[in-house]
């Protein structure tokens, strides 16, 4: 579909000079349809963005009795609160180990799903579990996983000879261990849309391909399917880049942003939430939506070439 | 060598299938075994002594576990429903019908698609407070009412419906709610089905938005109930720790191995959103 589609199909204005009875119990039928949502979207989308703004401008504190007007203070703030950079920090470490693995893994394990018949249920089952299991439960059997005495991850460590590893109480490992629990989430879900765009593929493609002297899978990968694979590769990139910047139940599950693990949904958590430092916090959960939006484009692009899985 | 290359594939996944399975069969291992093996750190399927029973009452009377377990099915039944019932007609109307506005209200259900709910959370909590509704069902649930995903999905699908078939409805006496509800939603059925299963999966699993609006045990969702129950129990004792989990876990993955289709149908739609 492309944005043209969804903006309706053009309608000639001049009919709107005289409007004929069926067409004005069409409009009101169409209004009455409409209003709940409406009224809903304007209750809990168009309002909430606008208090989010005035927020932002203002010193205000969930509770307070006075509220004041400080221009862009809260932003300026932001940019030297050590706290907030940090979780900055620690969500584009998370994104940038999550997404090469997240998106390069799926690929690997879609291309292997996709040939096979009689198993590929099996496989895709297997893959896809961790995506509909609650994160909230399974970020918790892995930090009973990871234990450094009672985990079997670290017993196997240990059986191969190798020092146990504090996945969870070493700072430095802090994110790349929520980062792992991401990539774990992530992966099945990601097979699924690149098994949806091998689909795609049409298969007189390969067989060109391999008339043309592509005679090896791997030339065949590299001139038909991997270019081919390009808009769906640019979605599940974005997508899984989204996802990354909203991590939030793994640090609420493993370490509730102690030993400065706390990610940027997590920062937003609780300044406004457990602080309530409602006007501070309206200024990052801007600067969140910014980053969400810049993302969010990338999507746009793609929704507009019509691909529906 | 042929044999290799047959098997070489299913070796390779089933390696890879190894870490992402381990989480659940830990999960279900330690939830049946007594707590005094839970420090031999061994793998072997079958318990020296079942403590299932123990481990499973545990979970249930340490903190309400069947009652957060209601709760998400309340909440998130109360959410479908209603975003079932606001969606649907906004649907029909942009698909089918010529209203005043008609081209912003769709430009507008565009743009909210981009703002996740996160960056809304704080004024609507605000809200909430201010009219004394934290710690209740409609506080979980108001802020989901309104599926913006769900008008842009049905209308996607309703604008296929042949023009012809309503018209010819509306000559034999249909009323409009009947031609929206009847005739053109039973034919988007499968996109009501995917729809269905991507907002039950999703809110059985949030955890954010309940953790802001929710103090009460009594009221917590399943994943709000797990870190409470994890919060509790401190690491103590892994055995009905487990056993939360996977009472938590079940409801979803049971659903998904019977109906694996429209699960994966559905939740790769969040895709989308």
């Amino acid at each position: 579909m492309t944005m043209a589609d969804v903006t309706l199909v053009k309608q000639p204005a001049k009919v709107r000079a005289k409007r004929s009875p069926a067409d004005r119990r069409m409009a009101r039928l169409g209004l009455f349809f409409a209003a709940p949502s409406a009224i809903l979207l304007l209750a809990f989308y168009i309002i909430p963005i606008v208090v989010l703004c005035v927020f932002s401008v203002t010193d205000y504190q969930l509770g307070a009795l006075s509220i004041h007007f400080v221009g862009f203070d809260n932003f300026i703030k932001a940019f030297s609160d050590t706290v907030f950079l940090r979780s900055l920090r620690n969500t584009v470490l998370y994104a940038v180990i999550v997404i090469p693995f997240g998106v390069l893994l799926a690929l690997g394990v879609a291309l292997l799903v996709y040939k096979r018949k009689k198993s590929r249920a099996f496989w895709e089952i297997a893959y896809f579990l961790p995506v509909t299991a609650t994160l909230v439960a399974m970020a918790t059997v892995w930090q009973f996983l990871l234990h450094p005495s009672l985990g079997p991850v670290n017993a196997a460590i240990k059986a191969f000879g190798f020092e146990p590893v504090a996945f969870l109480s070493n700072p430095v490992l802090l994110i790349p261990t929520m980062a792992l629990i991401g990539i774990w989430q992530v992966l099945g879900f990601n097979m699924v849309l690149f098994l949806a765009g091998l689909t795609a593929i049409p298969r007189d493609l390969h067989e060109a391909a391999r008339l043309d002297g592509a005679k090896n899978p791997i030339d065949r990968f590299l001139t038909v399917t991997w270019p081919m694979l390009g808009p769906t590769t640019l979605f599940v990139v974005v997508t899984t880049s989204i996802s990354a910047f909203k991590v939030f139940e793994t640090v609420a599950v493993l370490t509730k942003g102690r030993f400065g693990s706390e990610t940027l949904l997590f920062e937003l958590y609780l300044e406004g939430f457990e602080y309530s430092n409602t006007g501070y916090a309206a200024a990052l959960t801007l600067l969140f939506l910014v980053i969400v939006l810049i993302l969010s484009i990338g999507q746009m692009v793609h929704m507009d070439r019509k691909v529906h899985y | 060598m042929g044999h290799v290359r047959k098997y070489l594939p299913h070796l390779v996944l089933a390696l890879g299938a190894i870490p992402m399975l381990l989480p659940f069969y830990w999960m279900f291992l330690t939830s049946i075994r007594s707590p005094s093996e839970i420090f031999d750190v061994s793998l072997w399927p079958i318990p020296r002594q079942f403590d299932a029973v123990q481990n499973y009452s545990r979970a249930a009377s340490q903190v309400p576990m069947l009652r957060f377990m209601l709760n998400g099915v309340i909440v998130c039944g109360g959410i479908l429903i209603v975003q079932v019932l606001t969606a649907v007609p906004a649907a029909y109307a942009l698909a089918k019908l010529r209203f005043p506005a008609r081209r912003l209200m769709m430009t507008l259900i565009i743009a909210a698609l981009c703002v996740p709910m996160q960056a809304l959370a704080l004024p609507l909590f605000v809200g909430l407070a201010k009219a004394n509704l934290l710690n209740t069902y409609f506080a979980m649930m108001a802020p989901f009412f309104l599926s913006v995903f769900a008008i842009f999905l049905f209308h996607q699908s309703f604008r296929s419906y042949p023009e012809e078939v309503i018209e010819a409805a509306r000559m034999d006496g249909f009323s409009e709610m009947e031609i929206c509800w009847r005739l053109v939603l039973r034919g988007s059925l499968p996109s009501l089905a995917a729809f269905a299963v991507f907002s039950l999966v999703a809110h059985w699993n949030d955890l954010y938005w309940p953790m802001i609006v929710v103090t009460d045990t009594n009221l917590a969702p399943p994943p709000l109930g797990m870190l409470f129950f994890a919060d509790v129990e401190s690491g103590a004792n892994y055995g009905a720790l487990m056993a939360g989990a996977a009472i938590i876990t079940a409801p979803m993955v049971i659903c998904f191995l019977f109906a694996r289709r429209h699960f994966i149908a559905g939740i790769t739609m969040t895709g989308v959103k």
